[in-house]
């Protein structure tokens, strides 16, 4: 292999790996963005520097190099810290009025500006 | 008519919410830790505080005995204070303690050991925190009680006690 060969060898391995750690350091930043720092005062796991937070980030990238889901992995910091640990929450019969209520405001608000609107154009 | 039908539906919707939030004031909003009883414990692998060998959880429940998983560091104030507590719960004999030795520094923690006594049958290093965390803990000391079958029986946070002490020790009454 001549030596230019190489060096593009190296090269293109080294773009591999880096994006490829980008994109799990990604990942790891969006998950941990969406975790509550259980001991923090309103702090995400991304955000804070405490001791259960970076075991957290460790934690989440361990499971990802693993080849673990992104829905896995939340669903297993759910079944050690409880739903609480989760930032948005899913949709279940505990928050069925915390997703629909926003959505039923929306269409009864839009049905009364509907309303208005072609009231006054009359 | 249908004016007042539908102040009617914005009055009671406005007075639905209104008592929704009232009860969401009165509610304790600090957080509670989730304990998880009747819960089997997540699996865990870890080195061997004495001999480096990787250890898998399945392989330290295999008597009938009562498991007591203790997080501790040589650094935490707290973990010193629990030791003696320790100590005195490692004479039962039906209860087997597992030390999980938390961001440590090896030779510190093997001082404490040799400084305070070894009430541990077996003592993983959890070098980065992950293996407290799979164990759902928050902080140091914490203390899980489970069964042969990695059931969680008791959590204790913080230091335990000579309280804590009695109430381990009743379940293998």
């Amino acid at each position: 292999m001549s030596k230019s060969k190489f060096i593009l060898l190296i090269i293109f391995c080294f773009f591999i790996f880096s994006s490829s750690s980008k994109s799990s350091d990604d990942l790891v930043n969006k998950i941990s963005k969406n975790i509550r720092c259980l001991i923090c005062q309103g702090q995400s796991v991304y955000d804070s520097n405490s001791e259960f937070a970076e075991s957290i980030k460790l934690l989440i990238k361990k499971k990802i190099d693993e080849g673990v889901s992104e829905k896995n992995i939340y669903e297993y910091l759910k079944n050690q810290y409880g739903d609480w640990i989760v930032y948005e929450p899913e949709f279940n019969k505990n928050t069925f009025f915390l997703w629909t209520i926003p959505v039923f405001v929306f269409v009864i608000g839009g049905w009364v500006i509907f309303r208005k609107i072609k009231f006054f154009k009359l | 008519m249908k004016k007042n039908t539908l102040f009617l539906i914005i009055l009671i919707f406005t007075i639905f919410c209104f008592i929704v939030l009232l009860k969401g004031l009165s509610k304790d909003n600090s957080y509670k830790p989730n304990i998880n009883f009747g819960k089997k414990l997540s699996s865990f692998e870890g080195k061997n505080f004495f001999n480096d060998q990787l250890i898998n959880s399945n392989e330290l429940f295999n008597e009938n005995k009562i498991y007591v998983l203790n997080i501790w560091a040589s650094w935490c104030a707290p973990c010193r204070a629990e030791h003696s507590v320790l100590m005195e719960l490692k004479k039962n004999k039906l209860i087997e303690i597992i030390g999980i030795n938390y961001k440590d520094n090896l030779t510190n923690a093997k001082k404490f050991v040799d400084e305070y006594g070894n009430p541990y049958s077996e003592i993983l290093i959890d070098e980065d925190g992950t293996i407290a965390i799979s164990l759902g803990a928050y902080g140091i000391p914490e203390t899980i009680v489970v069964d042969k079958n990695q059931i969680i029986l008791k959590k204790f946070f913080g230091a335990i006690s000579n309280k804590s002490l009695n109430e381990i020790n009743s379940l293998t009454k």
